[in-house]
């Protein structure tokens, strides 16, 4: 599947598009097939989003899974700060984006 | 929104700017357009028989244009030296302190924001061409006027 | 330290202001984000993996108790409780709304402090020696030099739109704490004759094309370094590659035209600019002198210290440097906890280190290349209560220069651009090498991880250099041996074929054993290297 990802222009949030709008988890995100490019486009005029971009992902067991490392670890947030990454409480939580 | 910025007294120069190959070469014209990339140097020797230089800017990150307006104001040109092209709102400063003295963007600016622009700060750290005296000599006066 | 005089303060609040106009601009939706980018990378202002991150220039890495107090109620009040010191001395938020930034800007102006120029095609925060001004090495302190120099840069109108960024390094001693000869231009302050002048290098630097810097000039005087200076950077920005931004800093510049051809423009550029005026005058060199004079050291102090607390006397064996006045200590802060994050500090930390510096070193605290602190004026008498302090809030690690204390990049947990994360792999070597008396037996063994071929991380510079890729979407590692970014400045060579994280770790401890059963009396890691060459090491790793 194709997804849409960017950053929050006002809080710099890494935040994916769920549809209806934006959301904070990778889990959220619908397939934009071929829209992923006119969506950014849109959004960012919004204002909405900033940096958008459209990624290759699958959907497994535990939910959408972006394909490239760098893109899961957006997804999580930092590997070595578990505290901040939006799975406070797994702490197996890094393994994921391996 | 202004198409064309001036900052001499009297008219812009009108001539049609041509390249420095031909300026350089039998060319009596007295208006030459300088290329990203073209040493400002070859023009030294004509000084006295221009009235216009345009400098190119193909893009705002494409930074040797300032580099040829010093040279130009350091050997003694007197006459119009304009940037042209890709001029954004936010270079108009440091363009003028580099000695340029008109300007005609790609795309037209806000003369708001040009105004703003140029009276934002009241100081600045280096000597350069624009006769504005640094910093250092403002806090040396006596070592720099007497 | 500098103060800023009121040109100094109109002049960071401007920017400040400027900032604010711009960032409402944009939330307005006035500026586009091609148009907003180059106006907040000017700012520091970056688009990261996660967030805006905002990179705090540190001028030559000299920081008051007050700058480092603000530094830590900033983490608090706008980002998430740390900061992360850099390689070229700064610091870095990394969760900053862009709402937030001006507030923020406008809080370090509130304590002379700016992030002007901390990113951009410019030219950037000058650095220089941690131990400015405390080490009896140095032909002067130079710092004077460099705050010069951080105002001549400034909004330079010239040299805003270079190539590529431009760092600049001001030394002042044999000892290299800087990493100069691996700077876009270093400067080494030498005496001649009685005067204070500087041998100029350039063309050095790290990224995908690593150089060291070869001398341009053995003795610019003092007066006219801006204008050498200019020099060297307007053939730069003239002639610099801007056809391919990987081709384009001034170390390309200077190898395709040679050397000598490379001098002989900056000369020819240098005799039409001595003239112009462009230096300011040596009374303004004396005015910033003055806030670096030596403060007024106490007299008669005890140089005894107490070492009856092992522990303590192991930290002080390995974090204190002598300092030039009798009866002090430079202290160097660890920030490479075992299981750490090399280079971040929390709030509390920075608050904590602040107040120490307020109470013991006169004020001051110095941020090191190697992403430590130093407090550079401690009396000796005063080494235990620090250490006592330090110890609580987990500041007390006796690793410096040792194989633990490694320069590590954000890496992929942070930046956008790495390829592979650095943290992990420096957390992994660490705890692989935790033991006190294992790490002591391998001496001063500088270990430096990048994520990526940008090389934050200074992997090229290191005695051991790891370079983390992206092979087929898997993290993989490089490994490297044989850099130094010290005054024996040289570039790592690669041992062969990339590892995994684990491998990487593995390599290291099959490296270092061949070091140690290879060492002659006296050497060290990078000694033994350069006698025996790769070979051994190479078969040790992949045999």
């Amino acid at each position: 599947m194709k997804i849409l990802t960017g950053n929050d222009l006002v809080t710099g949030d890494v935040i994916w598009w769920a549809g209806d709008g934006w959301s904070r988890q990778v889990g959220d995100s619908v397939d934009v097939g071929e829209q992923g490019d006119d969506l950014a486009r849109t959004e960012e005029a919004a204002l909405r989003v900033v940096g958008a971009y459209v990624i290759d992902a699958t959907l497994t067991d535990e939910g959408v899974r972006p394909a490239h490392i760098k893109d899961r670890i957006r997804a999580l947030g930092p590997t070595v700060r578990p505290d901040l990454n939006l799975k406070p409480n797994d702490a197996d939580a890094g393994n994921w984006v391996i | 929104m202004v198409e064309f910025l001036s900052f001499r007294d009297g008219e812009a120069a009108q001539e049609p700017a041509v390249t420095v190959e031909s300026f350089t070469g039998q060319s009596n014209s007295t208006a030459v357009r300088i290329e990203a990339g073209e040493d400002a140097r070859e023009l030294l020797p004509h000084l006295d028989r221009l009235s216009l230089v345009e400098v190119n800017f193909p893009a705002f990150g494409d930074g040797r244009g300032y580099s040829a307006a010093r040279i130009l104001r350091e050997a003694g040109y007197q006459g119009e030296l304009r940037a042209v092209g890709d001029v954004l709102v936010d270079q108009i400063v440091a363009m003028r302190r580099c000695g340029f003295d008109s300007f005609h963007p790609s795309k037209a600016l806000d003369d708001a924001a040009v105004e703003r622009a140029l009276t934002r700060y009241a100081d600045v750290y280096q000597k350069s061409v624009d006769g504005r005296a640094p910093v250092w000599a403002k806090r040396h006066p006596e070592k720099i006027h007497g | 330290m500098y103060r800023y005089d009121s040109y100094d303060q109109s002049i960071v609040d401007a920017r400040v202001e400027e900032f604010r106009d711009q960032v409402q601009r944009r939330l307005a939706g006035a500026l586009t984000e091609d148009q907003f980018k180059p106006l907040r990378l000017m700012n520091g202002l970056y688009l990261q993996l996660h967030a805006y991150m905002l990179r705090v220039a540190i001028p030559y890495g000299t920081l008051s108790a007050r700058q480092l107090r603000k530094l830590g109620e900033i983490a608090a009040k706008y980002d998430k409780g740390y900061g992360h010191f850099t390689t070229r001395q700064n610091l870095q938020y990394n969760w900053i709304k862009l709402a937030d930034a001006p507030e923020i800007l406008a809080e370090l102006a509130s304590v002379e402090m700016h992030a002007i120029q901390t990113s951009g095609n410019c030219i950037r925060n000058i650095s220089s020696d941690q131990y400015a001004g405390v080490s009896a090495d140095e032909v002067a302190d130079p710092r004077p030099w460099a705050e010069l120099l951080r105002q001549w840069s400034s909004f330079h109108p010239e040299f805003t739109y270079l190539p590529r960024k431009f760092k600049i390094a001001v030394i002042a001693s044999d000892d290299d704490r800087a990493a100069m000869r691996l700077h876009d231009i270093g400067l080494k302050l030498v005496a001649r004759d009685g005067l204070i002048g500087a041998e100029v290098y350039a063309g050095g630097g790290m990224g995908r094309t690593p150089m060291v810097a070869p001398l341009i000039r053995d003795f610019v005087p003092e007066e006219e370094i801006v204008s050498y200076l200019e020099a060297c950077l307007r053939v730069y920005n003239r002639y610099g590659r801007r056809d391919n931004k990987y081709k384009a800093r001034i170390k390309i510049l200077v190898h395709e035209l040679g050397v000598e051809e490379y001098k002989r423009q900056v000369e020819e550029e240098f005799a039409q600019m001595r003239d112009l005026g462009l230096n300011p005058p040596t009374e303004e060199l004396d005015r910033i002198r003055a806030f670096f004079a030596a403060p007024d050291y106490e007299t008669g102090l005890p140089e005894e210290i107490d070492r009856s607390d092992p522990a303590f006397a192991l930290w002080v064996d390995r974090q204190v440097a002598a300092h030039k006045a009798p009866g002090y200590a430079i202290v160097n802060i660890s920030l490479k906890p075992l299981t750490g994050i090399p280079g971040d500090a929390s709030a509390e930390q920075m608050a904590l280190v602040a107040d120490l510096a307020e109470r013991y070193s006169l004020n001051e605290i110095r941020v090191t290349h190697a992403q430590n602190l130093v407090l550079p004026h401690v009396r000796k008498a005063d080494l235990h209560a620090i250490w006592q302090q330090l110890e609580e809030a987990g500041l007390a690690e006796a690793n410096l220069d040792l194989i633990t204390d490694i320069i590590a990049c954000p890496g992929l947990d942070y930046c956008a651009l790495a390829n592979a994360r650095s943290i992990p792999l420096a957390q992994k070597i660490a705890q692989r090498f935790a033991d006190n008396e294992r790490q002591a037996e391998l001496g001063e063994l500088k270990l430096k991880i990048s994520g990526c071929i940008n090389a934050c991380g200074h992997h090229h510079a290191g005695h051991i250099g790891i370079l983390g890729v992206d092979r087929k979407g898997v993290e993989n590692f490089q490994l490297l041996l044989g850099g130094s970014g010290a005054e024996d400045a040289s570039l790592g060579q690669i041992t062969g074929p990339g590892f995994s994280e684990d491998g990487v770790v593995d390599a290291i401890e099959k490296v270092t054993d061949i070091y140690l059963a290879q060492r002659a009396q006296g050497e060290r890691f990078l000694d033994t290297y350069r006698r025996i060459g790769m070979k051994p090491f190479k078969e040790a790793i992949y045999g």
